[in-house]
């Protein structure tokens, strides 16, 4: 195959301000058929997988539960593994954080997910290790945040030692010999660190895809380092087509300096779209959405967020608050930041809502929306495309902005047209999510690089 | 329940545990122990349990490897995970994974067990384990072994504050309301801000509150400790005993001192045949292929006849039983197909339900669905 494949991931629209509630068809984010229906629907699209992302407490807002967003949503593990029994090719890829849980009881968790699924099981390794969070977990706010990736990497390197304790043949199962589990082929993890000091016999034979994909989603220097080392694949928000590339570029380079090879890493941005029928009423209903998605009530909350102060008292209609922001701020809690300087932003803000004449709302509008994708189905198709035969992704985690009929209209309108081109998969090839990303088996990946 | 009040129906359950709770069990005919670690054996058990109309299917759990012999079953699946795959896939029969509670994250088990209340549409149950072993302990690495008392303490801390989180969302906390903005009334939500002697829980919980409110939480009575959690806390106490007037003692005991009605079953470890006689050597070629499993608790080797009578016979006091086959898939289809039918012949097990009526496992259970405990009694949330 020389064109370069598409892969795409379906995002369960949840907790963030892409989801619009407000719509009349927007469904239940915590009933089991809004799920299903996702996951059914990009299995018919013949997606690699399906992904959930994960918070592991309420946001607050000046001390208060935001509540302008959805809020709430199950619990990863346990919907990745009811989509199980209703699906049968789709990858399940669930974001756990690496801070507030263990790595043995998270190896045992993706193992069992990986058996009962046949070999679709993902992790995506977060690293949020706020004081904030720790406050619902037994050590609270042990962690220190230059120590989050510490963490995270002898997380991932005891679970390993987990998933590899039973040799390949160890589960012989045969009554004849009388022999269940060859002893010789079960080993005692034992692993002493900064972190842990852990002593387990093996837990499980071998689940099909040996270990579970691993994602990550961090940005920063350490995170790029992390996820160059250890993942698979990696999760950005890198979405413009030459920052795509730059990033792409980077982590490729990273991962070659640590001993893999570039391509062994799948680069896959969140992207929303909205189609249309031509590309003027693609234009019209993405301006709707935005305005669904930033009422003058989220206006005036994100303009806290940056700002880190109190704005109830302002117009959203107005211009922006003439004060600076304040850089110390700890008003917004239990979010990702992804925030650079705030007073350069405010700076930034300030000079494009006075140059295009935008009200604080019109300039949020403007500035706070990742909506990537907005074009007839033949486009969004072809842009797509052009961004992964650029080598600026390897494809997409489509985030709809519905739940949960968000996807269907891709599947059926944009899925064609991919396939059409040559760079979409026709069929399901295989059936574990390492056959859909075209990842290497890890236990036989010394083999492959001795005749490589 | 008084005893002269207690209902004639049988509640009946099964606790199912890879190839069965006797190790060499994969040895028999029928076992496929191939297949032990796949979704298609835990399929083909369920559909058993739910088409036999049982209450509840127990997937027990411990962080062992369970044996140190080659003869021997070992190693496990995640019990959550396991229900979790099973919920979509029944119709009827409560899923009650086990959950040992010593070395893990309430915060977490209670979204967990929420969750999958969700995804089986109410049939969530919850069977509360400690971990005595150092295995256990060496394996998270985290604190040192606790003696029983503690650990049943702990253990009930955990169900009450993941009794709290299960409460922490209102059941309408999510107003949706266009003209303010609002996706929930925050004055709805709650912090449970739980401080205890083993851990502080702040909340509310991120999974809103879980179709039955309260999935009903079940407690196994092994000893002083475990009994007092049970009558603290238990919707469902599981008492083991060496025969039925024990049992029947066991249970009188657990309601004095609950001083409230819960239900009660009997642990019975079963092995099944068509014939006694059968039964029985096959239970002590069982014991010839791995000696030294003398029973956990009561334990049932005959004909479907034979469990039948004795299910019959159970003492007041005792609301039916939790049957852990000691071999699969022979012994649970032999309940499905003969003792279920002779229970309903005797009126003791409801008739078979109409396809598609489902209920919740409360509702089975005949526990009403209770508010929640931070619902303020008149109308309205603040802003
Ligand atoms: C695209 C993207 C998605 C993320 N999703 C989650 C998430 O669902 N849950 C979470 O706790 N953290 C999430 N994170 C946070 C990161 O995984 C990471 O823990 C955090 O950004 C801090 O790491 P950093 O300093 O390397 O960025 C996400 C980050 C990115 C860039």
């Amino acid at each position: 195959m020389s064109r370069r494949q598409v892969h795409l991931g379906a995002h369960f629209p949840g907790v963030n301000a892409t989801t619009v509630w407000r719509d009349p068809r927007a469904g239940s984010q915590v009933d089991f058929s809004s799920f299903t229906h996702l996951a059914r629907t990009a299995e018919r699209g013949l997606m690699d997988f399906f992904f959930l992302a994960e918070g592991l407490r309420l946001r607050e807002q000046r001390g208060r539960i935001y509540d302008l967003d959805v809020v709430g949503r199950p619990d990863t593990l346990t919907v990745l593994g009811s989509l199980a029994a209703v699906t049968t090719h789709l990858g399940l890829a669930g974001t756990i954080n690496a801070t507030f849980n263990e790595p043995y009881e998270l190896a045992r968790q993706f193992a069992s997910l990986d058996h009962l699924s046949g070999g679709r099981a993902a992790w995506n390794v977060v690293t949020s290790s706020d004081a904030f969070t720790g406050e619902n977990f037994r050590r609270g706010g042990y962690l220190a945040h230059s120590e989050r990736y510490a963490r995270a990497r002898e997380v991932v390197d005891v679970a390993r030692e987990f998933w590899d304790s039973w040799s390949g043949d160890a589960l012989v199962a045969d009554p004849g010999r009388g022999v269940f589990a060859a002893g010789a082929g079960i080993g005692t993890v034992e692993h002493t660190g900064p972190q842990f000091d852990v002593r387990a016999p093996g837990l499980l034979p071998r689940s099909p895809q040996g270990h579970p994909v691993l994602f990550q989603a961090g940005d920063s220097d350490e995170g790029r380092e992390f996820g160059a080392t250890y993942a698979d694949a990696i999760f950005t928000m890198h979405g413009s087509l030459e920052a795509g590339r730059r990033f792409t570029a980077d982590l490729r380079a990273r991962a070659v300096r640590a001993g893999r090879s570039g391509e062994d890493l799948k680069i896959l941005p969140g992207a929303t779209f909205v189609l249309g029928d031509t590309p003027e009423q693609a234009r019209e209903r993405a301006y709707e959405i935005r305005l669904q998605q930033v009422g003058p009530e989220q206006a005036v909350a994100f303009l806290e967020q940056v700002w880190g102060r109190d704005l109830s008292g302002l117009d959203p209609d107005g211009p922006l608050p003439d004060v600076d922001p304040d850089p110390a701020s700890t008003i917004s809690q239990g979010r990702v930041k992804h925030a650079k300087d705030p007073v350069a932003v405010a700076r930034g803000y300030r000079e494009l809502a006075q140059a295009n004449g935008w009200s604080a709302r019109e300039l949020v509008i403007e500035v706070s929306g990742r909506q990537q994708f907005v074009g007839t189905p033949e486009q969004v198709a072809q842009e797509m495309d052009d961004y992964v035969q650029a080598d600026a992704c390897d494809g997409f985690i489509l985030v709809p902005s519905l739940t949960p009929t968000g996807l269907d209209e891709f599947v059926d309108r944009v899925v064609p047209l991919l396939q059409e081109r040559g760079s979409y998969r026709t069929a399901y090839s295989g059936t574990t999510l390492r056959d859909h990303l075209g990842l290497r088996h890890p236990h036989q990946h010394a083999a492959h690089r001795a005749t490589a | 329940m008084s005893p002269s009040t207690r209902p004639t129906l049988l509640r009946l359950g099964v606790e199912l545990d890879g190839a069965g709770r006797h190790p060499a069990a994969w040895r028999l005919p029928g076992a496929r122990p191939a297949e032990l670690f796949t979704a298609a054996h835990w399929r083909r058990l369920a559909a058993t349990a739910d088409a036999a109309d049982l209450d509840l299917l127990v997937v027990p759990d411990s962080h062992r490897l369970a044996s140190e012999r080659e003869a021997d079953q070992r190693g496990r699946l995640d019990a959550v995970a396991v229900a979790a795959h099973l919920a979509p896939l029944t119709a009827r029969t409560g899923l009650v994974p086990a959950v040992p509670v010593t070395h893990t994250e309430p915060f977490h088990t209670s979204k967990a067990i929420a969750t999958l209340d969700f995804t089986s549409l109410g049939r969530a149950g919850w069977q509360v384990e400690v971990a005595t072993t150092a295995e256990e302990a060496d394996a998270f690495g985290r604190k040192g072994v606790q003696a029983g008392g503690e650990l049943w303490r702990e253990a009930a801390e955990t169900v009450d504050v993941v009794r709290r989180l299960w409460d922490s969302w209102e059941d309408d906390a999510v107003v949706r309301d266009v003209a303010t903005g609002r996706y929930v009334d925050r004055g709805k939500l709650h912090h449970v801000d739980f401080r205890g002697e083993h851990f502080s829980v702040k909340g509310p919980s991120i999974t809103p509150r879980p179709p039955q409110g309260q999935p009903p939480v079940v407690v196994p009575v092994r000893d002083e400790a475990s009994l007092a959690v049970a009558a603290a806390h238990a919707d469902v106490a599981r008492v083991q005993a060496p025969d039925e007037a024990s049992a029947a003692e066991r249970a009188r005991q657990l309601r004095a001192a609950a001083g409230r009605d819960l239900l009660v079953l009997l642990d019975v470890e079963v092995l099944l045949r068509p014939d006694a006689a059968a039964a029985l050597e096959t239970a002590a070629h069982l014991d010839e292929l791995s000696p030294g499993h003398p029973p956990r608790c009561l334990r049932h080797l005959g004909t479907p006849d034979s469990l039948a009578q004795a299910l019959a016979q159970l003492p007041d006091g005792l609301d039916g039983a939790v049957l852990a086959p000691l071999d699969l898939p022979a012994t649970l289809d032999l309940l499905a197909t003969d003792v279920v039918p002779l229970l309903r012949a005797r009126g003791l097990r409801p008739p078979a339900p109409p396809a598609g009526a489902a209920g919740t496992l409360r509702g089975r259970f005949g526990l009403p669905r209770p508010t929640s405990r931070y619902a303020r009694p008149v109308a309205g949330g603040t802003r």
